[in-house]
């Protein structure tokens, strides 16, 4: 078997061992990335002389018998709106074509503390603002199961990446589903963790009451890994929860004997294929089989949860990228006699896309004198009663179980011209992020050969029982060892 | 509800986007039918409902007052589309009519 | 007289006395090539967060106690969305829902009709955290007519911003207003006020209407205003241009003015820097702060005794009179030095005059602080005592003082060097007087004639003997004792 199809796991077993080399590892999957990613373009920035110089000295450490991490010798894709220290990082906007951040995120010391070897910046939705990686500023992103469709987004370069093998393991964020809904298009596992189980400090921030860095990986125990890695209190970011990181590798039993199974109906109406429905039911039936039981929730609010995103993610994206306007770093755009708002203005327009300008017109709109009342206090309200929907679920049961999208990946451009259809692809993860909760998206069937994600989400930092539930299911199936064949175009 | 293009304008001088007439046209549009879709949250009785600022019960989360390592100037400076003396340069800012 | 009653509210900005700034590790300082205390987080670098130092809110705490403002127990951040060159983030962390303090008021004196001092309160509608924005500078002062030049060691110095009603009726009663605030959080420790490094900034809010009317008129903003000069030089004129519209049936508009100290008039603001809507909404990077009793205690445990009560004290522990007690807390060092002086030496009358005329005196000829005292205050203390005891006259001390501020010694060693303890040993002074008495036969004669002006003469002749050092009263006696 290639080494680009074992898993980060095993592939870390193998390094630790000294059955196989970092520099082998990171080799492996550097001439993968030549090979597919002129079809896949997973990536904004693909890192072979860093990752080279990284990878040997992680194997001179090693053998110094130094214990060298989690992720010792394991490449991974970070998504490109994660800042990395000396490399350029873009959020896929002409904004920040150039920028070079002075500083590493959190979870960027973390990688490197764990023994990652950054391969990459994977594109994304421009400033994360979409769900297919179309509003990337440089190009689409492909789905590597079918290369005429979106990888979902907006972490799609990150996910297509991890399906196309280009990296074993990505990070990717989530701020409405751009982790999990990707996941679910390219076959992935994609967990969002709690809000505040992983540091903020160095993401590019779109949302920041919804924001979350995430594992994207080829199974549970991959995901478990780099959750591990990642998962933890940073004094830089104020909301960060600050309680040890459980072992999330030991919540991997594969017993879910007891385990209850809310299903909220409200999940499964409204644009959902059938096809999407079964295969999620089918899921939960062999849940029950292994043991779990599954019982009915209602979640009344959900239904209101893709407005009031609509309206709190913007409002907090027009003040988020407000400090992109051409004086301490990217873009300028100014013209002889331009005077400073002139200046503001044109580069703005120039630097920013057109889901981020509309976006950013819909959070200033909403936020502005004699609207914030009747836009965003409304949605902050109506945020409470989605969970208090979902406090009230889990005082009925352990996990959610529901579809991840409503539908297998689309085709690329087919969505463009009406934006719209295009956020009910999020209609699944977005109450997720309105409460804070964690939940993973793994595969659970195929239509068109185009993978189905079901989703199953968790109460406030109980990734481990996600993780249980996600394994079990996936140890009883065969759909993750599934591989995308990238065809040759 | 259709935004009127004054409307338009002001939300694009606060938010600093220089839009063409076609531009604007477009984002009237698509402004006016989001604002619509937003009508349905009119629905819900929020009378006694608290806003979530944040899902989690934190609070008080304070640092200790030291200092600690600035970042160096060529650091601060290196990603500034222009500069000068050590600090950013921008075209004039006019104060005063 | 004006036929319209002035208003004046004021908004007071502090930059607050911590080591580094509000939201991240960056050093506080006013004065350091542009810059150079900068990071990611005061720069508004992408993804970069704020973390609250603990000191700024504490330091806050205590001035909102100290106006006696009422606390919200839960207060949070918002964000102040505005465009500017020096606001890094483009938004400034700022509070104006459930902001950390509300209401209170500032006691300041004024002279009242019949020249008598009176109190006043001034009313507080807000006092509220925040940070302060970069600083630029423009045009012909760079020497480039077309740029601005922005430097970042300022953005994110915690600052506090105290509003005040509209609660002033003159130019002279924002003069206090600015004087005592200024005062407070001097003693409070809380800024070091430095107007002139911008560490302390006004604002003034000025409307007028006639005498009688009880809406307001409509109102206007005066900023730029670097000093107290400038406040009182804009104030004027502002009243000055708002009378002349009125008197001539026009209408005020409401905006906001820049105050230019060269041509000495107030330009209004450029309509397109003023169309702000701030949509402020609660910043989603910081957390609630819950202030408990506890934290209440711990503040007020560390808090300096306020002016208003240290005056007060002074005058009805110390017997001071009410203007010595107001020279003594004009500032905090000098009431403490006058208490350290004090300390175990019970004769709070005499300190109080050496430190009020001859030290503060010989202080402000030299442009000297008080922390800065070459005599300390046991050493003026101990002086007193040795004038106390006898040892030296009052008139010595002067020359002892003049030596000590000079040197820094103590009183008692100048007073051994040079020999200028009181000569109080009779047997010497019996031997000086006989001395004097023999060489003076013809003033003897005259005393002993009746002549009473010629015993002063003999005493003088004593004292000269001894350079002043004999003790008055034994030589006196001593004199008459021999001459009868």
């Amino acid at each position: 078997m290639p080494l680009t199809e074992l898993t980060a796991y095993q592939l870390a077993q193998q390094i630790k061992t000294r059955k196989i080399s970092c520099r082998e590892v990171t080799n492996e999957f550097l001439s993968r990335i030549e090979e597919v990613e002129p079809r896949v373009k997973a990536f904004v920035t693909v890192l072979p002389d860093e990752a080279r110089r990284r990878a040997d000295l992680l194997d001179k450490r090693l053998a110094g018998g130094e214990d060298i991490g989690l992720l010792g010798g394991v490449p991974v894709a970070v998504k490109d709106l994660i800042c990395t220290r000396g490399i350029r990082t873009t959020c896929s906007s002409k904004m920040l074509e150039n920028f070079v951040p002075p500083y590493d995120a959190h979870v960027a010391e973390r990688l490197a503390v764990e023994g990652a070897v950054n391969i990459g910046k994977a594109n994304m939705d421009e400033f994360a603002m979409g769900s297919s990686t179309e509003n990337s500023a440089f190009f689409p992103t492909r789905n590597p199961w079918n290369l005429n469709c979106v990888p979902g987004g907006s972490s799609g370069g990150s996910t297509a990446a991890v399906a196309a093998q280009e990296a074993p393991l990505a990070l990717g964020s989530d701020t409405g589903g751009s982790i999990r809904q990707p996941a679910a298009y390219c076959g992935c596992v994609g967990l969002k963790p709690t809000y505040g189980l992983v540091s903020r400090y160095g993401l590019i921030a779109f949302a920041s009451s919804l924001d979350q860095i995430g594992p994207i990986a080829n199974d549970v125990r991959d995901s478990a890994l780099l959750l591990q890695a990642i998962a933890g209190y940073d004094r830089r970011d104020s909301t960060s929860i600050n309680r040890a990181v459980p072992d999330y590798l030991a919540s991997l039993t594969g017993d879910v004997k007891g385990l209850r199974i809310g299903v909220p109906k409200e999940f499964f109406v409204q644009g959902v294929e059938s096809y999407v429905v079964d295969a999620v039911r089918a899921a939960i039936d062999k849940l029950c089989e292994l043991g779990a039981e599954a019982v009915e929730v209602s979640m009344p609010s959900a239904e209101y949860a893709l407005a009031t995103y609509y309206i709190i993610a913007p409002s907090e994206a027009s003040s988020n990228l407000a400090r992109y306007d051409g004086v301490q770093y990217g873009l300028r755009v100014a013209e002889p006699g331009d005077d400073i708002i002139a200046m503001y203005s044109k580069t703005r327009a120039a630097g920013f896309g057109h889901e981020v300008q509309h976006r950013i017109m819909i959070g200033t709109h909403a936020l502005s004198s004699g609207f914030y009342d009747a836009y965003y206090l409304k949605a902050q309200k109506v945020r409470t009663l989605i969970r208090r929907d979902f406090e009230k679920a889990f005082s009925q049961c352990d996990v959610l179980a529901t579809p991840t999208a409503p539908t297998v990946a689309f085709e690329i451009g087919s969505k463009t011209n009406d934006p719209f259809s295009m956020k009910l692809a999020d209609v699944c993860t977005i109450p997720v992020n309105m409460a804070g909760l964690p939940a993973i998206s793994l595969p659970c069937g195929f239509q068109n050969n185009l993978p189905i994600g079901l989703q199953l989400i968790g109460n406030l930092l109980d990734e481990s029982t996600l993780f249980r539930a996600a394994h079990a299911y996936e140890q009883a199936t065969e759909w993750h060892k599934q591989r995308a064949v990238v065809e040759k175009s | 509800m259709r935004l009127t293009p004054e409307e338009v304008d002001h939300i694009t001088l606060l938010a600093r986007l220089e839009l063409s007439p076609a531009e604007r046209e477009r984002a009237a549009g698509e402004l006016s039918q989001i604002l619509d879709y937003f009508e349905q949250l009119k629905q819900l009785d929020t009378e006694n409902v608290e806003p979530t600022e944040h899902v989690l019960p934190i609070n008080n989360v304070l640092r200790v007052d030291e200092t600690r390592p600035c970042l160096s100037l060529e650091a601060v400076l290196q990603n500034a589309p222009e500069h000068a003396s050590g600090m950013f340069q921008v075209p004039r800012v006019v104060e005063a009519e | 007289m004006s036929k319209y009653e002035i208003v004046i509210g004021m908004e007071v900005h502090a930059e607050l006395l911590t080591e580094s700034k509000q939201f991240c590790g960056c050093a506080n300082v006013a004065v350091a090539p542009p810059n150079t205390h900068v990071c990611p987080v005061c720069l508004g670098f992408p993804g970069s967060l704020p973390v609250l130092n603990e000191k700024s809110v504490e330091l806050s705490l205590r001035t909102v106690l100290a106006f006696d403002s009422k606390i919200n127990k839960h207060t949070i951040f918002e964000r102040k969305n505005y465009f500017y060159p020096d606001l890094p983030k483009a938004y400034q962390i700022s509070q104006r829902l459930f902001t950390l303090g509300e209401g209170g008021c500032v006691e300041i004196d004024v002279a009242g009709q019949d020249g008598q001092v009176q109190t006043k309160r001034v009313g507080l509608s807000d006092v509220h955290m925040e940070e302060d924005t970069g600083k630029s500078q423009h045009g012909e002062a760079i020497g480039d007519p077309d740029s601005s030049l922005v430097d970042f060691n300022r953005a994110g110095i915690p600052l506090l911003e105290i509003v005040s009603a509209p609660d002033m009726r003159s130019i002279e009663e924002a003069e206090s207003y600015m004087a005592t605030l200024r005062q407070v959080l001097l003693y409070l420790e809380v800024s070091d006020c430095k107007m002139e490094l911008g560490r302390l900034r006004f604002e003034a809010s000025v409307s007028l209407r006639p005498f009688g009317q009880e809406e307001y008129g409509t109102r206007v903003e005066v900023k730029n205003l670097n000093s107290m000069k400038a406040v009182r030089d804009s104030l004027r004129a502002e009243i000055e241009r708002q009378t002349k519209i009125l008197d001539s049936g026009g209408k005020v508009q409401q905006q906001t003015m820049l105050w230019d100290e060269a041509s000495g008039t107030t330009q209004p603001m450029r309509s397109k820097e003023q169309a702000h809507d701030y949509r402020y909404f609660p910043e989603p990077d910081l957390v609630p702060i819950e202030i408990d009793n506890a934290w209440l205690d711990r503040v007020r445990a560390a808090m300096p005794e306020l002016p208003r009560a240290r005056r007060q004290r002074f005058q009805t522990d110390y017997g001071l009179s009410a203007y010595d007690a107001e020279i003594l807390t004009s500032t905090r060092d000098i009431a403490s030095y006058y208490e350290a002086a004090l300390e175990n030496y019970n004769n709070p009358k005499t300190i109080s005059n050496w430190v009020a005329n001859e030290l503060l005196g010989r202080l402000n000829a030299e442009n000297k602080d008080i922390i800065a005292s070459p005599v300390r205050p046991t050493q003026l203390r101990d002086l007193v005592k040795l004038i106390d005891d006898g040892t030296i006259s009052g008139k010595i001390a002067k020359e002892v003082f003049d030596e000590m501020f000079m040197e820094g010694r103590d009183a008692i060693l100048i007073v051994r060097e040079k020999g200028l303890g009181q000569i109080s040993d009779t047997s010497e002074i019996e031997a000086i007087c006989q001395r004097v008495i023999e060489a003076n036969p013809k003033a003897v004669e005259d005393y002993k004639g009746g002549k009473e002006r010629s015993f002063a003469a003999l005493v003088g002749g004593v004292m000269k003997e001894t350079r002043g050092r004999a003790n008055p009263a034994l030589v006196n006696e001593l004199l008459k004792k021999q001459l009868s």
